[in-house]
């Protein structure tokens, strides 16, 4: 066992703890902010777990797209609703967990059965990869061609979808008026400023 | 085309020569430029915050910091004793773990975007295939950072700051990401490596500030309102928020927020000379020069020649912005939030896409100049 392999055998074991017990922590801690916080350690162990596999490009996108994006929105949507509520043990709390941990502990023996049953294979042909993001572009555009498209029309549509949302003078007056009935999860918010209503207040 | 001064090479064989094992040899260099570059990250900061002293002083017409070593050069240093012996307070109704990992979050990412930082051909901790590209993302860790420290605080200033703080880092970063996505489709890849050698070969006039004249304004923009320095410290705005995010904090970890802004001003003018200013390209080629007066690629006192030149070059230039960065700090009135929004999201959004859609188009047509 050369330098490098202990290396990479070492990087794993830390990596796998640190992410099972990261990802242990967003599932049982009582407090939804360090939740949320753990996420982003999973995510980061995901793409520890990527640059292990040589996937550097991988890895570098998920710590964009999963950490710096989707782990701090998840962050401002905690930190902005600000309802005060007191917590109340749920009746029947303990039935409701019992359940959760055994449909889990189920899902987790499937799996374990399957990964022991799979006859693994390694691959000892391949040479890994000279440049990843070569390699990448020339799959986006050959075989992977029409996912990548598809993905790519999907994620305008959810881009015109969040702009019609927020440009609230695109939605019909009709639509909103009876949203009015405040419910216990509604957030406080400004009423809604209509553009003909509003005038230019907001230049 | 030689490759320069390999230290990394030299320093293995050496201590094979020695007769230590290959693994061993390798074990031993690893950790030598990790540790310069901590260091040497660490006094780049020591001089800014002198210089910052002394240009706000000329800027205001004082004399600035003069008791503390000649010219108040170890002014920084007084100031980074003093914060390691100040008390380490953690509010009452804090949450002490998020309010310690708060300032390590933001510190870290920043030092390790010091690993793609080249300072000559061979001079660089380590050249990735997704060079660049792990800056931008290593860089999108920090909000987590501000926001896990504004929210620990239970300051509603602190939260406010931590909040905009993040906004502003996730707004900045698509005009920063699609100016250094003209770049990268000139040079054909996201190694820093790369990107300086496709600047290289005509002295100033091969740098992409030539070629990218948009592309480099924007960028600049851009890597302010990441620092948050002056024009865009909105997080910290004292009239508004007292300071932010940083507010609760003092003695080290206060340190360590500090350390951290300044690290990433530092980081991000080595990144834009890196990107924009031909790096550790002298103004004139020196190597055709080598060749003119007929000196080989390969004799010992040029390449030590050209790698120092390289070094110094590469700091003069950061150090050019950094200075450029402290003059405007001191001269150019703060934003306000809405304003800092719009120019992000309505003004240079789409005008980075026009950049990079025309920069595509110009790489198509004139193969020659954009890099085909």
């Amino acid at each position: 066992m050369n330098l490098a392999e202990g290396v990479q055998i070492v990087s794993l074991v830390i990596l796998g703890l640190m992410m099972i017990g990261t990802a242990l922590g967003v599932v049982l801690l009582p407090k939804i902010v360090h939740s949320a916080f753990l996420l982003a350690g999973v995510f980061i162990s995901i793409a520890g777990l990527y640059i292990l596999l040589n996937a550097d490009f991988v890895a570098a996108a998920q710590i964009l797209v999963y950490v710096g994006a989707v782990n701090v929105l998840i962050l401002f949507a905690i930190m902005l609703v600000n309802k005060q509520e007191d917590y109340v043990e749920l009746p029947g709390r303990i039935i409701r967990k019992a359940a959760t941990a055994l449909v889990c502990f189920g899902l987790f023996a499937l799996l374990g059965t399957m990964v022991l049953a799979t006859p693994w294979s390694l691959d000892t042909v391949s040479v890994p990869v000279e440049n990843t993001v070569v390699a990448l572009g020339e799959h986006f555009f050959s075989d992977y061609l029409l996912p990548f498209e598809l993905a790519s029309v999907l994620l305008l549509m959810a881009m015109v979808g969040a702009i019609i949302l927020a440009r609230r003078d695109l939605i019909p007056e009709s639509l909103v008026t009876d949203d009015t009935i405040s419910t216990k999860l509604t957030l406080p918010e400004r009423p809604r400023e209509f553009a003909t209503l509003s005038g230019d207040s907001d230049k | 085309m030689n490759s320069g001064i390999d230290l990394q090479g030299t320093f293995v064989q050496t201590l094979q020569d020695f007769g230590l094992p290959f693994g061993l040899a390798k074990a031993i260099w690893l950790p030598l430029p990790m540790l310069l570059m901590i260091i040497g990250a660490t006094v780049g900061v020591l001089v800014v915050v002198w210089l910052e002293r002394k240009i706000s002083a000329a800027a205001q017409q004082r004399i600035g910091p003069e008791y503390a070593g000649p010219l108040g050069v170890l002014q920084p240093v007084a100031d980074g004793i003093k914060l390691v012996f100040k008390e380490d307070v953690i509010p009452a109704k804090a949450d002490p773990w998020l309010f310690t990992l708060g300032p390590v979050l933001v510190v870290i990412p920043v030092f390790l975007s010091y690993l793609i930082v080249p300072f000559g051909q061979n001079l660089v901790v380590t050249d990735l295939n997704v060079g660049i590209f792990i800056w931008i993302s290593l860089s999108s860790i920090a909000p987590i950072g501000l926001l896990m420290s504004g929210y620990a605080s239970n300051n509603k200033y602190a939260l406010l700051g931590g909040l905009r703080a993040a906004a502003q880092s996730i707004s900045y970063e698509i005009p920063l990401a699609l100016s250094v996505l003209a770049i990268v489709m000139m040079s054909n890849s996201l190694s820093t490596i790369d990107i300086v050698e496709q600047q290289s070969g005509y002295g100033i006039l091969g740098w992409n500030i030539w070629r990218q004249p948009v592309g480099f304004i924007i960028f600049w923009i851009a890597a302010l309102a990441e620092c948050e320095r002056l024009p865009f410290d909105l997080p910290e705005a004292e009239e508004e928020l007292v300071a932010g995010y940083q507010t609760e904090y003092a003695g080290m970890k206060f340190a360590l927020f500090y350390l951290g802004s300044y690290v990433n001003l530092v980081l991000s003018a080595l990144v834009f000379a890196v990107l924009y200013l031909g790096g550790w390209e002298f103004f004139i080629p020196l190597d055709r020069l080598a060749d003119w007066i007929g000196v080989a690629d390969t004799t010992p006192w040029l390449q030590v020649l050209t790698a120092s030149l390289g070094i110094i070059m590469t700091l003069v230039k950061a150090y050019f912005l950094v200075f450029i960065a402290v003059l405007l700090r001191w001269t150019v009135p703060r934003v306000r939030i809405d304003q800092l929004l719009d120019l992000g999201w309505k003004f240079l959004l789409p005008i980075s896409l026009a950049n990079l859609l025309i920069t595509a188009a110009l790489k198509i047509s004139f193969p020659v100049a954009f890099g085909g």
